[in-house]
C-alpha cells in the first residue's frame, strides 16, 4: 500500500527509457527511486537537448518544478527538472550540477512557458543567472532585499533575524533534546 | 509561441492608459497578492502580477529544524487548504526512512484528505459565486464550512490547523458516533449543492457574465503547465488519485470528471461535479474505515531521527490540482532541501498574466477565482 | 452608559496596555514640523502633503465625549485586508454561525470607511509596508487588533528572514488576540474587550504614533528598505 503498488510496465519502461538516455546524452547516476519516479543526471551543457528529446519524443510533456540543492561543501549547485509524462503516468528529474561561484543556467522558457517563473526565484533565492529570461531580474517575493541570495546553506537566518528585527523581551528558546532529557529522564545523564 | 505582451514607454505616457493596482488591499482576490493592470477603458491590456506579501522562507526554515520539529509548522504552507502539506510531508518523509504505515492510518489520512476538499471547494465556491455579485451563496457556504469545521475538531482537536497526519500514521482515532454525525452534515451538504445548482449554475446572470470568460486552449496546457480542475473542465483525464494512487484511492470507487470547455463557468461546473464525488467518497469511506487495529507505527526516537541520505518526489491531487513535495535527505538529523509545488505556482502568474488580457475590470476577480489560486503557496 | 452587550462581557485578566519600550511619551512631536518625503520622486514630491499629522482632540465636554466613545464601540467597521493566515477565522466570523454584524462589526472595502485594522497573523515585510500605507490612510480615533501569536513575538517564524516579530514596534497595538489560530468565539471576546476599552476611553493608538511619530518611523525605515512611499500616508 502506500505509495508503491503499480503494475511493471512502468518499471521496465522506465528502465529502458533511461538505457535510451544513456545512449544518447551519457547519463549517470540513474536511480530507480519508485516504480513510476526516476533521477538520472547529466551534463551541464547536454541539459537542455536532454529536455527538447524528452518533450518531443518521449512524451514528458509536463514541467513539474524546476530546483536547486545547494552543495555547498562540494561547491556545487544541483539543478533539478522535474518531468512528467501523462501517458505512461511516470516522472523523470534530470539533474545537472552547475558551478557555485559566478553560476549561470541556460534558459529553458522557450520550452515550456510557465518556466520563466521558476527561474526567476532561483534568481532571487539562489543567484543562479538565467540569461535572457523573461523578467529574471525583477523582484519575485523579497522586496527591497539588501542581502546575499537567502536560500545559500551560508546565510544565517537566525542571526539575521536578531539584528535586523527587534524581539519582544521575555522570550527564550530552549533545546528540544536537553529540555525532554532533563523531564523525562533527570537521573539517566544521557539517553 | 510564448510572449510577454509589454507596452512601450510612450504608449504608456500617452494618456491612453491607466495603472491600476488590483492590489492586496482588495476583496476581489483569493489571497494576499496583486495584480498591476493597465487598462485602456474598462478593458484590460496588460497585467504584471505581485506575489511575496506571504512569503515566510519555510524552505529554509524546514532546513533548520529537525524531522519531528518540521511536522506542527508545515501545515501553515497552503492556509486554507493545510491537510495536503502534512500529508505530502509524511509521505516523502516514510518513504525515504522506511516506514510502512498500518491500514488503519491510511483510511482515516484519506477521510481527512477528501473532508479538507470538500472543505475548501465550500469556500471557493462561496467566493465564486460572490465575485460575480451573488452574496447570499457565500453565506451558505461558509456556514456549511463550519460545520465541517466542526467535524474536523472532533476528529483532530483543531478546526484549521490540525497536526493530525504525523509520520507513521495519524494521532488519534475516530471518536465514537463520528460516522453519524459525518452522515448527516453530508447530507446538509449535499442538500445545499441542489440549492446551489438552482441559484447559480441556472442564474442568467452568473453564466452571462462567465461564460467566454477566461478561456484556456488545449494547446496552453502542456505549455503552462495546468493542471486540476482547471485542465479536466477541457476533456483531459488527469487526476493523481487514479493515475499515481497513493493511499486508499484504489480500493474506491469513482470516475475521473471531464468537461468539454474551459471557461469560468465550465470550470464552475466541473468543481460543483467534482464537490458531489467528494461526498460520494467520503461516503464510501465512512462505511469502510476499519475500526480496529494501529493507527501509528513505531517511530524510532523523534529526537535523534537520522534518515538515511536519498530523494524523492510524492504527489497528491488536491482541489486545486498536482501538489508536489520534493525532498532531499543526506544521512543527519535535518532534512537537505524541500521544494513545495503548489499548483498556484503557475496559475497565478503565468497564466492568470496570459488569460486576463481583454476581460474587463468587473469581470477580473471572478476570472481569479475561477482559476482557484490560493495565494500562501505560491511563496511559502 | 449601559448597553445590551455588556451581558457577554466575560471577565478576562486585566490586560496592559502595551506602550513603545523606547523614546518616552512625551516624544519629539512633529505637530510644526515638516515632513521630507525623501522616498520619493521630485515630481511625486507635490502631489503630498507635507504637514505632519496632528492627534485628535477629545471633546471638551466629558459626557459628549462618552457618548462618542459609545458610538465608536458600537459601530467598529474593520478594514478587509487579509494580511496573514488568521484572514481564514475572519470569513466564519462574518458569516451566519458567529454573525459578528449584530455587534455592529462590517468589513470596509476602504481605509477611508474603517476604523478597526485587524492584522490576521504573520506580517512580512512587504505586506507591512501595505499595513502601514492602510494605517496611516484610516481616519482616526482608529484601533488596531493583533490577532495570533505572530504579532506578539513572531510565533512560529522567529527564525524567518521576511517577518517581523513585534508588531507593536511599527504601529500602535490597543489589543491581542492570542492563539493560532484563534477561533471565532476568541474573535468576538477580543471584540468585546476591545468594545470595553474603547467606552472606557483607553484606546488611543492614533495619538500614540502621532506623539512618537518618529520613533515609529525610524522602527519602520529600519526594516523596510525599499521606501518609494511618501512619510505620512495621509
Amino acid at each position: 500500500m502506500g505509495h508503491a503498488g503499480l503494475q511493471l510496465v512502468s518499471k521496465e519502461f522506465m528502465q529502458q527509457l533511461c538505457e535510451r538516455l544513456t545512449q544518447r546524452f551519457d547519463c549517470d547516476q540513474i536511480l530507480h527511486q519508485k516504480d513510476d519516479l526516476s533521477f538520472l543526471r547529466v551534463d551541464k551543457d547536454k541539459l537542455e537537448s536532454t529536455l527538447v528529446y524528452l518533450k518531443t519524443h518521449e512524451g514528458f510533456v509536463h514541467l513539474s518544478f524546476v530546483t536547486v540543492i545547494d552543495y555547498i561543501e562540494d561547491d556545487i549547485f544541483r539543478l533539478s527538472y522535474m518531468l512528467h509524462n501523462y501517458e505512461s503516468k511516470t516522472d523523470l528529474a534530470v539533474q545537472t550540477e552547475i558551478s557555485r561561484t559566478a553560476s549561470t543556467m541556460h534558459s529553458i522558457h522557450h520550452l515550456w512557458a510557465q518556466a520563466w517563473t521558476y527561474q526567476r526565484e532561483l534568481k532571487e533565492m539562489y543567484g543562479i543567472d538565467f540569461p535572457g529570461s523573461p523578467r529574471v531580474n525583477d523582484e519575485f517575493v523579497l522586496e527591497g532585499w539588501d542581502g546575499p541570495p537567502p536560500m545559500l546553506r551560508d546565510f544565517d537566518t537566525a542571526a539575521f533575524c536578531e539584528e535586523r528585527f527587534v524581539e519582544r523581551e521575555g522570550r527564550e528558546s530552549q533545546d528540544v533534546k536537553q529540555t525532554m532529557r532533563d523531564n523525562l529522564y533527570p537521573e539517566r545523564g544521557e539517553v | 509561441m510564448f510572449e510577454l505582451n509589454r507596452l512601450s514607454e510612450a504608449e504608456l505616457e500617452s494618456g491612453k492608459y491607466t495603472k491600476i493596482w488590483h492590489g492586496p488591499q482588495h476583496p476581489g482576490i483569493t489571497g494576499n497578492m496583486s495584480l498591476e493592470l493597465t487598462l485602456c477603458g474598462d478593458d484590460v491590456v496588460e497585467c504584471k502580477t505581485h506575489v511575496g506579501y506571504l512569503h515566510r522562507g519555510f524552505e529554509k526554515m524546514m532546513e533548520r529544524r529537525t524531522f519531528i520539529q518540521n511536522f506542527p509548522i508545515v501545515c501553515r504552507i497552503a492556509v486554507p487548504e493545510p491537510t495536503f502539506n502534512e500529508y505530502l510531508y509524511a509521505a516523502a518523509v516514510e518513504e525515504l526512512a522506511g516506514i510502512e504505515v498500518p491500514e488503519r492510518a491510511e483510511w482515516l489520512r484519506c477521510l481527512n484528505l477528501e473532508m479538507m476538499r470538500l472543505a475548501s471547494f465550500l469556500m471557493w465556491l462561496g467566493g465564486a459565486s460572490g465575485s460575480f455579485g451573488l452574496r447570499t451563496v457565500y453565506q451558505w457556504t461558509v456556514t456549511h464550512r463550519d460545520y465541517m469545521l466542526d467535524l474536523f475538531e472532533e476528529m483532530t482537536g483543531a478546526r484549521i490547523y490540525h497536526m493530525y497526519i504525523t509520520p507513521g500514521g495519524v494521532r488519534a482515532p475516530l471518536p465514537e458516533g463520528f460516522t453519524e454525525r459525518a452522515l448527516s452534515v453530508m447530507n446538509g451538504i449535499e442538500k445545499l449543492l441542489f440549492e446551489i445548482e438552482r441559484v447559480v449554475l441556472n442564474n442568467y446572470v452568473f453564466k452571462l457574465r462567465s461564460e467566454g470568460l477566461g478561456v484556456i486552449d488545449p494547446g496552453m496546457v502542456d505549455d503552462y503547465g495546468i493542471v486540476g480542475p482547471n485542465a479536466r473542465a477541457l476533456g483531459l483525464a488527469r487526476d493523481v488519485r487514479k493515475d499515481s494512487p497513493y493511499l486508499v484511492y484504489d480500493q474506491l470507487d469513482f470516475e475521473i470528471i471531464t468537461g468539454d470547455k474551459s471557461d469560468a463557468y465550465n470550470r464552475t461546473v466541473q468543481r460543483y461535479q467534482e464537490m458531489h464525488q467528494c461526498i460520494s467518497l467520503i461516503r464510501q469511506m465512512l462505511k469502510q474505515v476499519p475500526t480496529s487495529g494501529s493507527f501509528h507505527a513505531n517511530l524510532p526516537n523523534v529526537l535523534h531521527w537520522k534518515i538515511p541520505a536519498g530523494q524523492t518526489y510524492v504527489k497528491a491531487e488536491c482541489t486545486r490540482g498536482e501538489y508536489g513535495y520534493y525532498l532531499v535527505t543526506d544521512g543527519s538529523e535535518y532534512l537537505r532541501r524541500i521544494t513545495i509545488r503548489g499548483p498556484s505556482y503557475t496559475h497565478a502568474i503565468a497564466v492568470m498574466e496570459k488569460l486576463v488580457v481583454g476581460v474587463n475590470i468587473a469581470d477580473v476577480a471572478g476570472l481569479m477565482v475561477s482559476l482557484h489560486t490560493y495565494p500562501p503557496e505560491i511563496e511559502r | 452608559m449601559n448597553d445590551i452587550d455588556d451581558k457577554l462581557k466575560i471577565d478576562l485578566p486585566q490586560a496592559k496596555t502595551h506602550s513603545p519600550s523606547g523614546p518616552p511619551g512625551d516624544g519629539t512631536g512633529p505637530a510644526n514640523s515638516v515632513l521630507e518625503n525623501a522616498g520619493l520622486s521630485l515630481e511625486d514630491q507635490q502631489l503630498f502633503c507635507d504637514a505632519a499629522p496632528v492627534p485628535y482632540e477629545p471633546y471638551s465636554p466629558e459626557f459628549i465625549e462618552r457618548f462618542h466613545n459609545w458610538i465608536r464601540a458600537n459601530s467598529m467597521w474593520v478594514l478587509a485586508f487579509g494580511t496573514g493566515c488568521g484572514a481564514i477565522e475572519l470569513n466564519p466570523l462574518m458569516t451566519s454561525r458567529f454573525d459578528a454584524n449584530r455587534f455592529g462589526i462590517q468589513m470596509r472595502p476602504t481605509p477611508r470607511q474603517a476604523s478597526v485594522l485587524i492584522v490576521a497573523g504573520y506580517s512580512s515585510v512587504k505586506t507591512l509596508k501595505r499595513i502601514i500605507r492602510s494605517y496611516e490612510q484610516m481616519q482616526g480615533p482608529k484601533f488596531v487588533i493583533g490577532l495570533g501569536i505572530c504579532t506578539i513575538n513572531g510565533g512560529m517564524y522567529w527564525d524567518s528572514y521576511n517577518t517581523i516579530k513585534r508588531l507593536d514596534r511599527y504601529i500602535p497595538v490597543d489589543l491581542y488576540v492570542t492563539g493560532c489560530m484563534p477561533r471565532p468565539e476568541a474573535l468576538l471576546a477580543g471584540f468585546m474587550e476591545l468594545k470595553r476599552k474603547i467606552k472606557a476611553g483607553e484606546c488611543d493608538g492614533a495619538n500614540r504614533y502621532v506623539k512618537d511619530f518618529e520613533w515609529y518611523k525610524a522602527n519602520q525605515k529600519r526594516v523596510i528598505k525599499k521606501w518609494d512611499m511618501p512619510d505620512y500616508n495621509w
